[in-house]
């Protein structure tokens, strides 16, 4: 290195030369280190496969000032993975080509098959995958029924505390968006169906759509897919987290019971919190469709509210509300199932976190498609 | 001066009232395996990061190849990081990345080589830190802690770095392992003289690989100097890390001591 600083460092070069006896020589010399070849890697790859080419050559390396593994797996791809007959090189550099040498068996990586039948194969593994993690789902769900019976004659087994922690992040915290997500998509309803009513003068019936569309279906599944984006990932990202921290082992050796203290209390505290959440996002929207049909249709706020009652049936309301727990507990259900699932990468955090939230949100959609056949003749005034 | 890789001049360090460094000074010749040791929270972490200027000091200078790293031009700074490799505490691999490709990473990035070449010395270097092929396809979490290691020393390494920066090298492995480790550095280092600036606790790691040691303690570096200098030095952390039990052990293994 002092050598290398009190001389002028050139830069790589490839000379082939004619000696006197008519054998050609190659003569490397400059700086053959990675930070002088970086920016002229494919001139000298192909000047070295060249000079390479010539049979019988001797070569001389002794001129190289700098050297390393780069360079030298530069030379040795040059001459076909094995030393020349003829050769000089300085001892120092020698190391380099021995390591070369030392890997040459590495060079040979199986290269992946390609097979016609793979679409296949992967569609049949989807389908199981998607059966077995419906299938664990269901496990799960059985397991929280058992660890809730055990804990009842046990009050002080009871969560009480991350319940209640879970009562504010996944309810209280998300008052604000599903106010504003649920009272401009009451304005948007009411505007649409203001415009259709006014061509057959059914203006009063605005109460009845808004009222229906709004408590028995549009509240109830757009809250729950709001607080799928919202908590669903949360807590699939936070046990995600726990298992690649190993703080699920550290609850297991404590023979805490991670279904009691992490997934009990967050179900039930959805359970709880998403019904509430439904009743108040149904209020703002139906607040923001008074709003607008008082602009649209000139129907005073108190007309609307009041007419409420008679145009829609009190089983509508229950409706909403059971839905809210059952969506709940669906979309905790399967946050805490791809929670756990995790293995401790970045890579299948990611996955994990997405996976969760697109199954809750098409398994909160799917539910409602089942109990809208089921109750398709309850509830209508 | 020009024989230094690293010069770090009067650098204070300050986490609110908390000074950790105070008007510290501390140079690392070209080609020597320097040792920062220190107690708990002496700073030897946040020193390492200053130098790769991942932190900034909060008064003072940090050279490195004679370039001040904190307030140099972008494009000057980029060429000093291809010229530096770093072993984090915990190798750091890339978990997304199979072996292969977290050593291949850092030559892709150069755009420079085909793909072909890069597999090469991608073996290569695998195979110079003693991973064998079969692992190269293995994913980070799959690995045991040795392995990780390993294969971080092997990103660390392929761009041919002129200066090596250690965190706890020998941190989470076993004695023999760690060992074995240590065994591999010194042999790297023996074969490629580049510079090596190690973080440790360490003591037989410390003992067979440093050629100096530099002791931070009382927010300053007391002592830099061979491991007979420094054993000889009069300081309250030196008679506990060095002169107790486990130092003794640690040092009767020592040729230089021996000799001495």
């Amino acid at each position: 290195m002092q050598q290398a600083a009190s001389k002028p460092v050139h830069d790589p070069d490839v000379q082939v030369t004619t000696s006197g006896d008519g054998t050609r020589v190659v003569r490397l010399s400059g700086a053959w280190d990675i930070r002088a070849i970086e920016s002229r890697a494919r001139s000298l790859q192909s000047a070295l496969e060249s000079a390479g080419a010539v049979s019988a050559a001797d070569w001389d390396l002794s001129q190289i000032q700098r050297f390393d593994h780069i360079g030298a797996m530069l030379v040795w791809r040059a001459w076909g993975r094995c030393r020349p007959m003829k050769l000089r090189l300085r001892h120092e550099h020698e190391i380099f080509f021995g390591a070369c040498e030392g890997s040459a068996g590495a060079g040979a990586l199986a290269a992946p098959r390609l097979d016609p039948l793979a679409p296949v194969v992967a569609l049949g593994r989807g389908v199981l995958a998607a059966a077995g993690h419906a299938l664990e789902i269901l496990q799960l769900f059985g397991q929280l029924l058992l660890d809730a019976a055990a804990i009842v004659p046990r009050p002080h087994l009871r969560p009480w505390r991350e319940f209640s922690a879970g009562i504010y992040t996944i309810g209280a915290q998300a008052l604000g968006i599903t106010a504003l997500v649920g009272f401009l998509i009451g304005v948007v309803l009411s505007y649409l169906s203001a415009e259709q009513l006014r061509l057959v003068g059914a203006d009063v019936y605005i109460v009845n759509i808004l009222g229906i569309g709004i408590i028995r279906e549009l509240g109830p599944v757009v809250c729950s897919i709001l607080v799928a984006g919202r908590s669903g990932s949360a807590i699939t990202a936070q046990l995600g987290v726990m298992r690649v921290t190993e703080e699920l082992d550290a609850l297991s050796v404590m023979g805490i019971s991670r279904t009691v203290r992490l997934i009990l209390p967050k179900v039930a505290a959805i359970a709880v919190a998403l019904p509430l959440l439904v009743l108040w996002t149904c209020a703002v929207a139906l607040l923001g469709g008074a709003v607008s049909a008082r602009f649209q249709l000139g129907m005073s706020t108190l007309q609307f509210f009041s007419r409420l009652p008679a145009a829609v049936p009190e089983f509508n309301l229950w409706l909403g509300v059971s839905k809210g727990v059952v969506f709940g507990v669906l979309i905790a259900l399967v946050a805490c199932h791809f929670g756990l699932r995790i293995k401790p990468n970045t890579e299948s955090l990611a996955a994990g976190t997405t996976r969760s939230v697109v199954t809750s949100i098409t398994a909160v959609i799917l539910a409602d498609a089942i109990l809208a056949v089921i109750f398709s003749d309850v509830g209508w005034s | 001066m020009g024989d230094a890789v690293v010069e770090v001049k009067g650098l204070w360090t300050v986490f609110g009232d908390l000074v950790v460094h105070r008007d510290l000074d501390l140079s690392v010749r070209r080609g020597e395996v320097l040792s920062l040791v220190g107690g708990s929270g002496s700073g030897k972490s946040v020193l390492l990061r200053q130098m790769l200027a991942l932190e900034r000091p909060y008064r003072g200078s940090v050279r490195v190849f004679d370039v001040p790293i904190h307030s140099c031009d972008v494009r000057l700074f980029k060429r000093i990081r291809k010229r530096w490799g770093v072993l984090f505490q915990q190798g750091a691999l890339y978990s997304a990345l199979s072996v292969f490709d977290n050593v291949a990473l850092p030559l892709r990035e150069l755009h420079a080589f085909d793909e072909d070449f890069i597999r090469d010395i991608v073996m290569l270097q695998l195979d110079a830190v003693g991973i064998d092929k079969v692992h190269s396809s293995t994913m980070p979490a799959d690995l045991s802690g040795g392995m990780v290691k390993r294969v971080a020393l092997a990103r660390a390494l392929v761009l041919e770095p002129e200066l090596v920066f250690l965190d706890e090298p020998t941190a989470g492995l076993d004695p023999d392992r760690s060992e074995g480790f240590v065994k591999l550095i010194r042999d790297l280092h023996d074969r490629l003289s580049f510079t090596v600036i190690m973080a440790t606790h360490d003591l037989d790691t410390l003992v067979s690989v440093s050629d100096r040691i530099a002791v931070l303690a009382d927010q300053k570096v007391v002592v830099c100097g061979t491991l007979k200098e420094v054993v000889e030095y009069d300081h309250p952390f030196i008679r506990n890390f060095f002169l107790g039990e486990r130092g003794a052990r640690a040092l009767s293994a020592a040729p230089a001591l021996q000799r001495a």
